[in-house]
């Protein structure tokens, strides 16, 4: 009977280590074998364009050349016309402000502040030709400018300063030929140089990205699957799915990883839960700005200093701008590890004209929505874009300052460096009021990290956020319970006094205990 | 009274205790390390093998449960305040004066009234906090959507704590068992008592082992 007992438990055992040890092999995920398959495959055009008789003419300037897509495309101007790219803006129900219009027209930044009084410069980055400050632009269909996303030469570059327009040496019929899907290079040639160069803005979109290899993104690598942006950016009549919280405030129209990958992607059931309270991202890109710097602080207010009247600049060893008179003084980071937020993709925005009500800490522009007891929320990785910026203390308002014109005189500060005069002309222009006072605010913009990812191998490991060290990656992040990381202090410090006093109870008694059978033993001897 | 090498724990008994043994020191390990005390596994692997020992525990348990009802030997554990007194004098005063044990062990009767109650204790109280909570931190998740809300427990932090209290009460009853283990007829008596399930009892005579036999049926039927 006892034997049987015996076996019968240690077989119930074996049973239950085998269990334990198989059910966790580390293996690929079939979904992932088939996505690796179905991306590494590059199909051939469908169509040549450089075979059309439309094309055959010869182009002298852009618009030419839009009027030949339109003649066989000619049904997607309205879809050019209402997307984000056309309009610079999005219909947003935002809680207290009701249905907003969120756009570079009323939201302001802390890089090059906002677009309103400069558009012949922002338009550079404007799928438009010809910008004009009246909204004309807006409503004409001829203005559309096709090539800047479906030149495959990667040659098309459009001018500074010239309203939209593109350098005049372009070959456009080479250009029309190669017409197809927007590149890396069609898509990067604006996002990555937000800000005014290259990675200011996001800190994980810049020119590496043109080529990257697997080790800066495992998707896009050119060693790897070579993946396109419009690959995870899918698109339909020409409305991309996936936008950026520094100007959108609903949670629409997103690009996940659980998209293709599934929320279930890891064979291990504990990383799976993670999903729940945790971004892929999080884990997957453990830094930014892998290959260039990105900028991480802007301070205005020291803008305007001039050598001998001339504005100059200053670099660091890496080439990147530490001073320049026309925008102040910038601090720069590579390899950077995120900050880490909850957020569950709703954003509030600083709007123009926005009353700020406490200026005495930062103002952070765009706010992402989440914490720990939201359902919907889940820690994301960001980068935090600090800045001083002009404001007026007595109106309680950012300054929108006229930066951008063609001379001086005008008020332009990039032309006659002069504050006063920028703010009163860029504050006129925007219709808001301007007490003649000028001030410097700090404040806050966050970037959510969703590109740069690493390999499997080069993910975060539990105990970067799974640990008391304060350098954990989660150290901030202190509203909820972090196993590894918490614990409670009263219940710690009273076990630990508990299990000292029974030590020593246990040692006083161990050697009275001990000294006494002496005693007793000495007694029985000498009795 | 004679002195006799009597077979007081049985295969089954010595193998849960010493199975025991192993997976409590494991998961204590394994389970501080999770806990942020030592490092030693990796955070990733000290969860997965503490997971690995739990399961192995509550398989444990079970068999354990089986055993104890079948074979009556959960009577040993029924709580009782008789003689507890005479025990706790032994160990505070008693034992500095070589004086015997207040309490006779027999087979059917192998613990005194101290042991009994903090035995009780852990089974009762201890283990099952630490299974409960445990289970919990397994299979807890925030937000349990579509789940029942009236079980959407919105921070792991009651669970954690409560886990951890009954590991260091566990880790507190190890020290003092160690300890008194030490306590018997000789230091190792006890001891190897466990290990080959023998151990030289005084034999009362036949008229007190009945007496003890009419005690444990009229508890049983309380």
């Amino acid at each position: 009977m006892k034997k049987i007992f015996l076996i019968i438990a240690l077989f119930g055992l074996v049973t239950l280590l085998a269990i334990g040890f198989l059910s966790q092999k580390d293996y690929e995920p079939d979904n992932q074998m088939k996505l690796k398959e179905k991306y590494s495959k590059k199909g051939k055009k469908a169509v040549d364009h450089s075979q059309f008789s439309v094309l055959q003419q010869d182009f002298n300037n852009p618009k030419q050349v839009t009027q030949a897509c339109v003649s066989c495309h000619n049904m997607t101007a309205h879809q050019v016309m209402n997307s984000n790219h056309w309009n610079w803006e999005r219909e947003e129900y935002v809680e207290g402000r009701g249905i907003v219009y969120l756009g570079k027209k009323n939201a302001l930044n802390n890089f090059c502040i906002g677009s309103h009084g400069n558009e012949q410069s922002c338009a550079k980055c404007h799928v438009g030709l010809g910008y004009d400050e009246n909204g004309k632009l807006f409503a004409d269909s001829s203005n559309i400018d096709c090539m800047v996303c479906h030149d495959n030469t990667g040659t098309y570059v459009k001018a500074t300063e010239k309203a939209g327009e593109p350098v005049s040496t372009l070959n456009f019929n080479e250009i029309a030929f190669s017409s197809g899907k927007p590149t890396r290079s069609n898509c990067g040639v604006c996002h990555f140089y937000g800000g005014g160069g290259n990675n200011v803005k996001h800190g994980d979109l810049e020119e590496a990205m043109f080529e990257p290899t697997k080790e800066i993104d495992v998707h896009m690598g050119t060693d790897g699957v070579n993946m396109q942006c419009v690959a995870c950016h899918k698109t339909e009549q020409h409305n991309i799915a996936g936008k950026l919280y520094s100007l959108s405030s609903m949670n629409r129209n997103r690009a996940y990883c659980e998209d293709c990958h599934t929320s279930t992607p890891h064979a291990d059931d504990i990383l799976n839960e993670h999903n729940l309270k945790v971004a892929c991202q999080t884990c997957h890109i453990p830094t930014y700005a892998k290959a260039n710097s990105t900028k991480m602080y802007w301070d205005w207010s020291t803008a305007g200093k001039l050598k001998n009247g001339e504005p100059y600049h200053e670099e660091d060893s890496l080439g990147n701008h530490t001073y320049l008179s026309i925008k102040g003084s910038f601090e720069w980071d590579r390899n950077v590890k995120p900050d880490y937020v909850w957020f569950n993709g709703t954003a509030s925005h600083y709007l123009k004209g926005d009353i700020i009500n406490d200026t005495t800490k930062p103002l952070i522009l765009n706010k992402l929505h989440g914490s720990y007891a939201d359902d919907e929320s889940k820690i994301y990785p960001t980068k935090i874009h600090v800045a001083k910026q002009p404001y007026d203390p007595i109106n309680k308002m950012l300054i929108q300052p006229k930066l951008f014109s063609e001379k001086k005189g005008e008020g332009a500060f990039w032309k006659d460096f002069d504050w006063y005069k920028a703010a009163e002309v860029g504050m006129k222009e925007s219709g808001l009021p301007f007490s003649g006072k000028i001030s410097f605010l700090e404040t806050e913009m966050y970037w959510p990290v969703n590109h740069m990812v690493s390999s499997k191998e080069n993910a975060l490991s539990c105990n970067e956020c799974h640990t008391r060290s304060e350098n954990g990656r989660l150290s901030k992040l202190t509203d909820f319970y972090l196993p590894g990381r918490d614990y409670n202090a009263a219940v710690d410090t009273g076990a630990i006094i508990m299990l000292i006093l029974s030590f020593l109870g246990i040692v006083t008694h161990s050697i009275v205990r001990f000294l006494s059978k002496r005693k007793n033993k000495g007694e029985v001897n000498n009795g | 009274m004679a002195k006799k090498l009597v077979y007081i724990y049985p295969g089954f008994e010595r193998f849960w205790h010493w199975m025991q043994a192993i997976l409590i020191f494991f998961l204590a390990f394994t389970g501080f390390e999770i806990h942020g005390s030592v490092e030693f596994f990796g955070f990733r692997e000290a969860v997965r093998y503490h997971n690995i020992a739990a399961y192995m525990f509550l398989g444990l348990i079970i068999f354990a449960i089986f055993w104890h009802l079948t074979t009556g030997q959960w009577k040993q554990y029924i709580p009782t305040f008789e003689n507890i007194k005479g025990q706790l004098n032994y160990y505070l005063f008693d034992i500095f004066k070589n004086a015997p044990h207040p309490t006779k062990k027999t087979v059917i009767s192998k613990l005194n009234p101290l042991q009994k109650i903090v035995y009780f204790g852990l089974k009762i109280l201890v283990i099952p906090m630490s299974v409960t909570s445990g289970l919990l931190y397994m299979f807890y998740r925030y937000p349990s959507k579509y789940g029942v809300e009236a079980i959407n427990i919105q921070s792991l932090e009651f669970i954690a704590v409560f886990h951890t209290i009954a590991a260091f009460l566990l880790i507190s009853f190890i020290m003092m068992h160690l300890y008194l283990i030490t306590t018997g007829e000789t230091i190792t008596s006890n001891l190897q008592a466990m290990l080959t399930g023998y151990e030289e009892l005084d034999v009362a005579d036949e008229e007190k082992t009945e007496t003890n036999q009419v005690q444990l049926k009229v508890e049983a039927n309380k």
